[in-house]
């Protein structure tokens, strides 16, 4: 019983990091139309970010997790700005181009810089011990990770559904034209969302320094996986990705804990889901079918 | 008689003549060295997961050797003429298998180093089997090199799962616990590894309590399902033998700590590890472990003198890959200076059953019947955070495995 608890709630740590990821990606595909496959390069960015910031100026991980958000939101809102608001207009392959080119420029130049040796982060200090449950005994630094993505997702979802700025987004998300014609500026509300996508991204990667592996392809591991998130969740859809991101993280834990003799099964159970889930609803669990034009 | 005189003052003119022709046709009687030269190939990672330990670094080493090598023998060297091609492999078998083509045909490489990741090894032993040409493997860790892939042409230099099984699988069975639990990456490499070590294990009177291959590549960087399992094994595993390589080995110790195994009693034991791999993780998240490496750089005076040398020239502390690029760049050029020749067939003469000693090899022998080199290994444990007084210097050597117990005999399925 213990063995299954921890192991599902591990699966909701993995899952946390795919429900940040894959909200970042739903909000921007939401509101600009544009797949984002630089995401997992935001993400890198936001881990070695803490790194660099951490060994070469001594900000600690706490003042990282502000400033690295910040930071790359400001850098999305820019790039937004320069060259991905352009794609709007284009074929969706040139998306692909753009995002996809992105992401190897700056995996290479953190290569260039840093090489590809995985860099060292230590666990801040205040979260290095463990939480006993009674049941079984769990390190305080993934506590604090699933209670901070809950938080973060929780409080997403109450500005989407309870503030004026929501209602816009939601609107302008759903039907960008009919917003329009009720008079609001929808062109406004464009780059902060992309820069508030790109800004979750990089909190993920904050929050991986210290449990995983920090080096520059760390994102591109993980992107795929997201991706998958995304369509099972239903592509755009909020509510969807956060759902989806803990659901296959909890599958995957499941699947390596209980299907362990079988590891080709557990390796590729995530993609069998996913298979899955778009020949029984091809606009995923919770998106909803695009109305004929 | 007058004759004879005269066909043999002929035959003297031309030999000079070819000789002094440059552009003619080359006789191979008078030619000691294709091109009048010596041309060494580097062929590894040099962007992706391995470009650390070995990479350009490794290419350093190899041109440390040259310079040595010039130095030693002045005007008497076979040839001042000595150039270092290289090329990314980019840890794939097909890349692989044309670059070292492209090094053999187009390039004039007389011999090809390092190639790490067995796959692609493997790959370049076919192509220096067909060509003919020389082929020193370093990075790679697969015992096929000396077993079913073996050829006339290929020489296994630093290190194979069998000796890192054996060392740290079957020391740390006798001095730290006989209960272990195995976890590696379910592919070739990580395959082979747990079946080396679970056998060096069950040799030394140890058990595999449980094994479990983790997915590969592990996309979600997660290792926590295994982990937690370790310790409510039954019986209580006394050592986690953990097989992964690079960035996955990374997460896994990480990941270790989180769990906090080793206060549940639960050590840690690596497969393979590179001096690189203890820096990026911080020797403090490694202390205790024990693994078995191939060389250190601060074992003794003579490593560390060599150590100072190349980090006057790479920047940084080499890996025993490093230390092998260089001793097998330096042992080839022996070789050809002895036989006077880069004739292929006559260097492999010259350094079959040879007994070398460098460096990097200590009572080193190259066998002459399966081509792997033998030299003595180390049995490390990584020192606690508190006892590492200067940067990289982060292991004690508990015993020094002799050369004749670290390898394998040589394999009934290798027929050069």
């Amino acid at each position: 019983m213990s063995g299954f608890a921890q192991n599902t709630f591990n699966g909701l740590v993995s899952g946390a990091f795919y429900a940040l990821l894959a909200l970042g990606l739903a909000v921007i595909f939401g509101m600009l139309r544009v797949v984002n496959f630089a995401h997992g390069a935001f993400y890198m960015l936001g881990a070695f970010g803490a790194y660099v910031l951490l060994s070469e100026a001594g900000v600690p991980f706490w003042a990282a997790l502000v400033i690295m958000p910040v930071g790359l939101g400001l850098l999305g809102m820019a790039l937004e700005r320069a060259v991905i608001h352009r794609l709007t207009k284009l074929d969706p392959l040139y998306n692909f181009l753009l995002t996809f080119g992105l992401t190897l420029i700056l995996q290479d130049l953190v290569k260039l810089r840093y090489g590809v040796q995985s860099s060292p982060y230590e666990t801040p200090s205040l979260l290095s011990g463990s939480v006993d449950f009674g049941l079984f005994d769990f390190p305080t630094y993934r506590v604090f990770i699933l209670g901070f993505a809950v938080l973060l997702c929780v409080a997403v979802w109450w500005v989407l559904t309870r503030t004026r700025i929501g209602m816009v987004v939601r609107a302008a998300t759903e039907r960008p034209d009919l917003t329009r014609a009720f008079g609001i500026d929808v062109g406004r509300w464009v780059t902060p969302v992309f820069g508030f996508g790109i800004g979750l991204a990089g909190l993920a990667g904050v929050l991986a320094a210290p449990m995983r592996a920090v080096n520059p392809l760390m994102g591109a591991d993980l992107i795929i996986v997201v991706f998958a998130v995304v369509v099972i969740g239903g592509l755009g859809s909020i509510f969807g990705s956060v759902a989806a991101g803990f659901g296959i993280g909890l599958v995957q834990a499941w699947g390596e804990a209980y299907l362990s003799n079988f590891p080709l099964v557990s390796q590729t159970i995530v993609f069998v889901v996913m298979a899955g889930v778009l020949l029984w609803r091809p606009a995923g669990l919770f998106g909803r079918e695009e109305a004929p034009a | 008689m007058r004759r004879t005189m005269g066909v043999a003052a002929a035959s003297a003119v031309v030999v000079l003549a070819a000789g002094c022709g440059g552009g003619g046709p080359q006789s191979s009687g008078d030619q000691k060295l294709t091109g009048d030269k010596i041309v060494l190939g580097v062929l590894n990672d040099q962007s992706g997961a391995y470009s650390e330990l070995s990479g350009k670094n490794s290419v350093a080493a190899v041109e440390m050797a040259i310079a040595d090598f010039t130095a030693k023998y002045g005007d008497k060297a076979v040839t001042k003429d000595i150039t270092v091609e290289t090329a990314d492999h980019q840890n794939k078998p097909d890349v692989a298998n044309s670059k070292a083509q492209e090094m053999y045909d187009r390039k004039g490489v007389d011999l090809i180093l390092d190639v790490p990741t067995s796959s692609a090894a493997l790959k370049v032993a076919d192509v220096a089997k067909e060509k003919k040409k020389l082929y020193f493997n370093i990075g790679a860790a697969t015992t096929d090199l000396t077993g079913k892939s073996c050829n006339k042409y290929t020489f296994h230099y630093a290190y194979d799962t069998y000796m890192l099984a054996n060392g740290t699988g079957k020391t740390t069975t006798e001095q730290i616990g006989k209960n272990w639990y195995i976890l590696y990456p379910n592919y070739a490499f990580g395959q082979d590894m747990e079946k080396s070590f679970s056998t060096a294990i069950t040799a030394a009177g140890g058990t595999v309590v449980g094994k479990d291959g983790a997915p590969f590549p592990n996309t979600s960087g997660d290792f926590s399902t295994f982990l937690l399992k370790a310790p409510n094994l039954n019986p209580k595993p006394d050592v986690l033998g953990t097989m992964q390589a690079g960035a996955e080995l990374v997460n896994v110790v990480k990941q270790y700590n989180e769990f906090k195994l080793r206060d549940k009693g639960v050590g840690l034991a690596v497969g393979l590890m590179f001096l690189t791999d203890i820096h990026s993780l911080t020797p403090a998240a490694l202390a205790g472990t024990t693994y078995t490496d191939a060389w250190y750089w601060n074992f003794d005076a003579k490593n560390r003198e060599f150590a100072d040398r190349f980090q006057q020239k790479a920047g940084t502390r080499p890996t025993f890959a490093h230390a092998a690029n260089y001793s097998a760049a330096l042992q080839y050029l022996e070789a050809v200076q002895a036989a006077g020749t880069d004739d292929a067939d006559a260097v492999v003469k010259g350094l079959e059953g040879k007994t070398v000693e460098d460096v990097f090899l200590r009572n080193g022998k190259i066998r002459a019947e399966d081509h792997r080199v033998v030299h003595d290994a180390y049995l490390a444990q990584v020192k606690p955070q508190s006892e590492v007084t200067e940067p990289w210097d982060y292991v004690k050597v508990l015993k020094t495995i002799p050369a004749a117990e670290a390898f394998r005999a040589p394999s009934a399925d290798c027929k050069l």
